[in-house]
């Protein structure tokens, strides 16, 4: 169609796509992004439809609901448009096909990017982040602040493009095999990171001692205190001694605590299995706010004095 | 806090507000909107420093459908408020965590209250789209934003004004054994965050990849990066694998040129 009468210029359809920030901004019960929708669709709108009653059908068609994962919204954003600049230029595109290529994508497109962008992306950068901010470094908030939006923009245009370029093929080429590579590849990722995580940043501390073994040592392996030269020569040698390995004290107590008997066994072992009774509690519908705040309380009460396993 | 710090930690915690509904910018996760509150008022690392172990504590919340996750922006922007408050500096990092949490479900809950406005507002919209008027329905998406703004702002304004001595008692009456004891339930919190996300994520095909993750971790000289690149690697080789393996299988011999693939066709 080289020949059509209306067409969305490069700026309109960046326009859109800034505008598709806003998407969740009027987030409702009822329709709930549906607000957000029509607010990005305006520039298009207003392009394509000259008279009133066209463009209030306009308007009034993506009013319809829709929810998505805001960014995966992109590409249906672009098939829309491509949609939409059909029917104005006089092609047969019913109301009907329009919200059925919306509905139709927004499911399965929120399924990838749910765990993509939420439970991937942003757990590794904000981890990464977190990490450097942890030191006290303004270093962590802008890594994370930074590679974030950068990566956001240039998914939001690009997808956005990629729409609009194959319109209504996209579907098709949905199935095909590059999105579920792309999927799988960064589940992968995600498990492996996941994995390290638990082992690294859940944190729970035994401190409660299994046995505390006081032994004699015999002489010349503690620092002999009473028999040191006077001065400084007395310091000195008492410093060698002990940088070569020398007790201080005669007595030593070796305290085992059950965290060192758990760690000698599998390190982490703990912070697995509370991971793994999570999921357990969260696949029976069991909220997370619950077992949060039963954490917590799990957390103070164990490490009251009297009980002193935490 | 002088008039400035008081202007500018509301523009902050606007912003939160605002995000944690877009959900586009992040302002509203802990390790930029506790960084914000701690530059605009002058007390940065504390504040870093609470953000990080927020964030990771928050890993796993995120908004899902029609769900709502607890709300991070309240959390984080009250509770470096109350961090700079106390006074405490880095110590004050365990208490404000403390207060952050039941924070969240306050959060959570005002948040759904707005979206259930916001049904009013989408009811103007159609108004609108009926006259084909592009501005209203402009002003009323902004409005609706307006108003998840100021769902962390006038907290966070009421915040300001409640007087430093009088948070810094509250924050001190917190005896140890609680505030001890909360910070080790924090410890364990990020596993909800973790559970969540590995739910999404599991299938039989993906477990061995969380096993090998968990497995080197607990080798201390490897970096999160390093693990990082471990994983990227395994990714592709895994991709490439089953992709020629999947070749061999379609083809039903041998033969394609890829003499690994050959082989590992030769062992089933």
């Amino acid at each position: 169609m080289a020949d059509k009468k209306v067409q969305l210029s490069k700026a309109d359809r960046w326009s859109v796509c800034l505008r598709s920030t806003f998407l969740q901004g009027s987030w409702n019960y009822e329709r709930m992004q549906n607000g957000g929708w029509c607010y990005a669709m305006i520039p298009a709108i207003k392009r394509l439809y000259t008279t009133k009653e066209e463009q209030s059908a306009a308007l009034k068609r993506h009013l319809e609901f829709f929810n998505t994962q805001p960014y995966v919204a992109a590409p249906i954003l672009g098939v829309t448009l491509a949609l939409e600049e059909d029917r104005a230029n006089g092609a047969p595109v019913e109301d009907a096909a329009i919200q059925g290529v919306k509905v139709g994508m927004m499911g399965p497109l929120a399924g990838v990017g749910d765990p993509v962008f939420w439970f991937t992306a942003r757990p590794i950068l904000a981890a990464l982040g977190a990490s450097f901010a942890l030191t006290g470094s303004i270093l962590g908030p802008i890594i994370f602040f930074v590679f974030w939006n950068i990566l956001r923009m240039a998914f939001l245009w690009y997808t956005q493009e990629f729409g609009y370029n194959v319109g209504t093929a996209i579907t098709k080429n949905l199935s095909g095999g590059l999105l579920g590579k792309i999927t799988k590849g960064a589940s992968i990722l995600g498990m492996f990171v996941l994995g390290a995580l638990v082992e690294r940043w859940v944190s729970i501390n035994f401190v409660k001692v299994v046995s505390s073994v006081t032994a004699e040592l015999e002489p010349g392996h503690f620092i002999d205190w009473a028999n040191l030269p006077a001065g400084s020569e007395g310091i000195h040698q008492a410093l060698s001694q002990y940088a070569g390995g020398v007790s201080l004290e005669q007595t030593v107590t070796a305290v085992t605590t059950l965290q060192d008997n758990l760690n000698s066994l599998i390190p982490g072992l703990m912070p697995l299995l509370l991971t793994l009774l999570c999921m357990r509690l969260l696949k029976k519908n069991i909220s997370p706010i619950m077992i949060i705040l039963a954490l917590f309380v799990i957390g103070i009460v164990l490490h009251l004095p009297f009980i002193g396993l935490l | 806090m002088n008039i400035v710090s008081v202007l500018l930690v509301f523009i902050v915690a606007f912003l939160a507000g605002v995000e944690g509904i877009l959900d586009e910018f992040e302002f509203h996760q802990p390790l930029v909107a506790c960084t914000l509150i701690g530059l605009v008022t002058g007390n940065a690392v504390p504040c870093i420093i609470l953000g990080g172990t927020l964030q990771l504590m928050a890993l796993g919340w995120a908004n899902i459908g029609a769900a709502v996750s607890p709300d991070a922006a309240l959390a984080s922007v009250a509770s470096a408020i109350i961090l700079v408050k106390g006074g405490q500096g880095e110590a004050g990092v365990a208490s404000a965590i403390a207060v952050a949490i039941p924070l969240a479900v306050a959060g959570l809950f005002l948040t759904m209250v707005i979206r259930t406005v916001s049904v009013a507002v989408v009811h103007q919209m159609d108004a609108a789209a009926e006259k084909a008027n592009f501005g209203a329905i402009e002003i009323w998406q902004y409005i609706a934003i307006c108003l998840q703004g100021l769902r962390i702002a006038i907290p966070a304004l009421a915040l300001c004004f409640v007087s430093d001595t009088l948070v810094a008692n509250a924050l001190n009456s917190m005896p140890a054994w609680l505030t001890e004891g909360m910070s080790i339930g924090g410890g364990m919190v990020v596993a909800v965050g973790y559970a969540l996300v590995i739910n999404m994520m599991a299938t039989a095909e993906t477990w061995p990849f969380f096993a090998i993750g968990f497995a080197l971790a607990a080798v201390s000289d490897l970096t999160l990066i390093a693990l990082g690149t471990i994983a990227v690697s395994m990714a592709l080789i895994y991709l490439k694998l089953s992709e020629s393996g999947g070749v061999v299988a379609a083809g039903g011999q041998g033969g394609t040129g890829d003499p690994l693939g050959d082989i590992l066709d030769d062992y089933e």
